[in-house]
């Protein structure tokens, strides 16, 4: 298991926000995390790269434990690529400068080495022509194919998306999700919190449904649609389908 | 010309070159009292937006001492307050122009501490996010993502403060610094063209600060900072 969570809790302060969360997942696994607004879903993904702090729980994430204080965080963080709802490019760089920083600046890999693999990168997500362009410049489908190819640079073991398609045009989500397809197809473990009900179907390996700071129901896409058996989640479905 | 309203601007080929030198003097407290304000000014900037308390505490206290009180004061506590108590003790004092680049660089690094936290906060802590979620450090992150795109937004305020500090230099009058005022004043003791030299001061203030400006509209068009 390359993502193991258990009883996990995370309060604001007085507010419980997750009320002991368990789950598992797999190497190459895809798993889709979806619930209503206000439910835990992004507060869940954010815990599993600790961008926020642990209130009581254990989390594992590739062999590293997240509330041991000797674990080293950033370390942990150069494995687990995350992806943006608001894709957070930095508009100061390109696009080839957003994606070569961490690797340049964190890791400190050689530059010319790392143009390259950024200048493939690029070209995998469809934007080769666009490497030397500012992200005021981007469509918003694009500035999220930049975002995702900046995670990619570092070489994760896993990717986290939390809402990656939520912020765009309808007519940009498509260009984003075959993205995000074929980096499941190559066998990245991703856990992406999503609307995108057609996606999580057609890619998900797993859906978990989260009402309320607890996981409510998980199964594969097929059961989870067809046949839920919890009442929230069906009353969710039905909402949104 | 109108009798007994005697304009004598030949005064002005006299008091030029002495004008001039009080220019140098302006400019070089200027500048240098601005670049060790932006150094205090941005270690305190930083501070305020800092989570530690005591650096916190000092930084607000020095931001609000300073803004609570005119510059005026702060130049003649320091050049008369202070160095009184160093001739006392060390036997030893500021010199007038040292005193007052050191006023300019107290005053402005209070302003400018202002400037560097307001445009530290504003960017947008998703910029902090995606830095760390990459792995680097919060220094890093700060050094490499957020500092760039504040410091494009100080550059505004920061021209502002410029003009400002040029003009407060004129106060260095009353702490016998050399600069531009003070050598006006001096020309007006020996000439009495209070009317003709008071208006060269006035000119040469304006000609400088719109220098500036101008340069500074040139800056942020070419950065397109706003
Ligand atoms: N930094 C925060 N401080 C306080 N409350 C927060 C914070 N982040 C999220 N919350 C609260 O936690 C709850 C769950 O939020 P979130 O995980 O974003 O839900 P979801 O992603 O499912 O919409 C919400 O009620 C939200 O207001
Ligand atoms: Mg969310």
């Amino acid at each position: 298991m390359i993502i193991k969570v258990e009883n996990l809790h995370k309060s604001f302060g007085e507010l419980e926000v997750l009320k002991g969360i368990d789950c598992e997942i797999a190497e190459r696994e895809v798993v889709c995390v979806i619930g209503p607004s206000g439910s835990g879903k992004s507060t869940f993904l954010r815990c599993l790269n600790l961008l926020e702090g642990i209130t009581s729980g254990k989390v594992i994430v590739n062999g590293h434990d997240l509330t041991d204080p000797k674990t080293d965080i950033n370390k942990v963080r150069t494995e687990v690529g995350m992806v943006f709802q608001q894709f957070n490019l930095f508009p100061h760089m390109t696009a080839l400068q957003n994606v070569t920083l961490a690797p340049v600046k964190g890791l400190g890999l050689p530059r010319d080495q790392v143009n390259q693999t950024a200048l493939k990168l690029l070209e995998k997500v469809g934007l080769s022509d666009k490497a030397h362009v500012y992200p005021q410049n981007l469509s918003g489908g694009q500035m999220q194919r930049v975002a995702i190819a900046r995670a990619l640079a570092m070489n994760p073991r896993i990717m986290l998306f939390d809402e990656p398609t939520s912020a765009l045009d309808p007519e940009l989500v498509g260009e984003v999700l075959t993205v995000m397809k074929e980096l499941a197809r190559e066998g990245m473990t991703m856990v992406v919190v999503t609307h995108e009900m057609g996606f999580a179907r057609e890619v998900a390996d797993r859906v978990i449904f989260m009402d309320h700071g607890v996981i409510v129901e998980e199964n594969t896409p097929q059961e989870i649609f067809t046949n839920p058996q919890n009442e929230r989640t069906r009353a969710f479905l039905n909402m949104i389908l | 010309m109108v009798s007994g309203f005697n304009l004598d601007w030949g005064i002005a080929i006299y008091a030029l070159p002495l004008l001039l030198g009080g220019i140098k003097l302006t400019i070089i407290i200027t500048i240098a009292g601005l670049f060790f304000g932006f150094l205090l000014g941005a270690a305190a900037g930083l501070a305020r937006t800092s989570k530690n308390k005591p650096l916190y505490g000092i930084a607000t206290v020095y931001v609000e001492a300073i803004r609570g009180t005119p510059i005026l004061v702060q130049a003649l506590y320091l050049y008369f307050g202070v160095n009184q108590l160093l001739m006392q003790t060390i036997n030893w004092k500021i010199e007038s122009v040292p005193a007052g680049i050191i006023a300019i660089a107290i005053n402005s690094g209070a302003y400018i501490a202002e400037i560097v936290r307001g445009a530290v906060q504003s960017i947008d802590k998703g910029q902090v996010e995606a830095g760390r979620s990459l792995g680097l450090s919060s220094f890093k992150t700060f050094y490499y993502v957020v500092w760039p795109q504040a410091f494009k937004r100080m550059i505004p305020p920061l021209g502002n403060q410029f003009i400002i500090s040029l003009k407060d230099t004129s106060l260095f009058a009353f702490i016998a610094v050399g600069e531009l005022l003070r050598q006006g004043q001096i020309v007006i003791s020996a000439t009495f063209a209070a009317f003709e030299i008071y208006t060269m001061v006035a000119v040469l203030y304006l000609a400088m600060t719109l220098s500036i400006s101008t340069v500074l509209r040139f800056v942020e068009k070419r950065l397109d900072v706003s």
